[in-house]
């Protein structure tokens, strides 16, 4: 009884707390502040078509980074939780059913339009709604279908790792050279602009988008992994 | 303050779906209900965030029509909290598979996942 007053109590201060928020609430009618600067200055400034993409890659390319490696953190330490205890041996049975003709024929066929599907959307990132997340996030589950599908397959941890560490290192790489080559950590004018609202535009923003999404699909497909290897009876 | 505006009511949502998470957090013995209710709570914030960017009538911030690239600023709505939103998924992900993670081991070490069974950090 106690507990359940606390409880109710614990919740009407949090909606006390957010209902003078709620109650003075007025749209805006116009931009202010620095999202008008990034409207009017973003297609020169940065030339992507996405301003979305243009504010994560560029205007807060930095916190893009820090993103990225918190990330990576997370699959790191799934990976060291999931690893340290791991005392199954190498012919442990898994726990997966085997899976149907269905399932396995579907995924033949899904599996490569997925991971297609990925890379457009983050290829495209800079014009159309997407970007690396997404496309990794797609990437990754085209992998886990496939995890699914084929319980038996295994995936190699080092090919993972390699594609990770390669993209993450070039994308503080590209930062870097913005810093020699233009005007400051992360700038996308390394490359030509390029004519706007084609592939080839916003200067370095498609590379480092790539980036991304090839190091959160193999970070997100390294956790996928993980789960699945430590899912074996001893 | 106009009461069935779609900024308002995506708010109100948010805020509904905020507070669900923080009674299923409070309320629930099972750690991957715990864990469900903290997602809920991550995506209401989300949700209030992208509310409170909306401009009214205003269209998404991507410049892909040619009417669009003049006098941007009174035509889309604010770019900043989707991209922070951009961002905020993506801890989230990572914070939930962590619990979700340590959920497992803890269930390896006990086979139970009633929060109650664990007492060690008790006093």
């Amino acid at each position: 009884m106690l507990r359940n007053s606390l409880i109710l109590l614990v919740l009407l201060g949090f909606a006390a707390a957010i209902f003078p928020l709620l109650h003075s609430y007025e749209a805006k009618d116009a931009l202010t502040g620095v999202a008008e600067h990034y409207a009017n200055y973003g297609k020169e400034e940065v030339g992507a078509a996405n301003l979305v993409s243009a504010v994560v890659v560029t205007y807060r390319g930095f916190d893009t980074l820090g993103e990225v490696t918190i990330l990576f953190l997370a699959s790191a330490v799934i990976g060291l939780f999931l690893k340290a205890s791991e005392t199954y041996t190498k012919d442990s049975r898994s726990v997966f059913f085997k899976s149907t003709e269905i399932l396995v024929t579907a995924s033949r066929l899904l599996v490569p339009m997925i991971l297609l599907l990925g890379v457009y959307i983050f290829i495209n990132g800079h014009l159309t709604p997407g970007g690396g997340f997404q496309g990794g996030a797609v990437i990754a589950s085209a992998f886990a279908l496939l995890l699914l599908s084929r319980p038996q397959k295994h995936f190699s941890h080092k090919v993972i790792s390699v594609v990770e560490s390669i993209s993450g290192i070039s994308f503080v790489f590209i930062g870097l050279l913005g810093v020699l080559l233009a005007g400051g950590f992360l700038d996308n004018h390394i490359l030509a602009m390029g004519k706007f609202g084609t592939l080839l535009s916003a200067g370095a923003i498609p590379i480092i988008y790539i980036l991304i999404g090839l190091k959160v699909g193999s970070e997100l497909t390294g956790i996928v992994r993980n789960l699945k290897e430590s899912q074996k009876e001893g | 303050m106009q009461l069935f505006s779609i900024e308002y009511i995506s708010l109100v949502v948010g805020f509904l779906i905020l507070l669900i998470g923080i009674w299923g957090i409070l309320t629930r013995k099972n750690i991957l209900k715990m864990v469900i209710g903290f997602s809920l709570f991550d995506t209401g914030t989300h949700i209030i965030i992208v509310a409170l960017g909306y401009v009214r009538n205003k269209t998404a911030p991507i410049l892909n029509q040619p009417d669009l690239q003049t006098d941007t600023a009174h035509k889309i709505v604010d770019p900043v909290p989707q991209a922070l939103v951009l961002t905020a998924i993506v801890i989230g992900l990572g914070v939930t598979a962590l619990m979700l993670v340590y959920a497992m081991k803890l269930h390896n070490e006990k086979k139970t996942l009633n929060i109650q069974n664990y007492k060690d950090l008790k006093w």
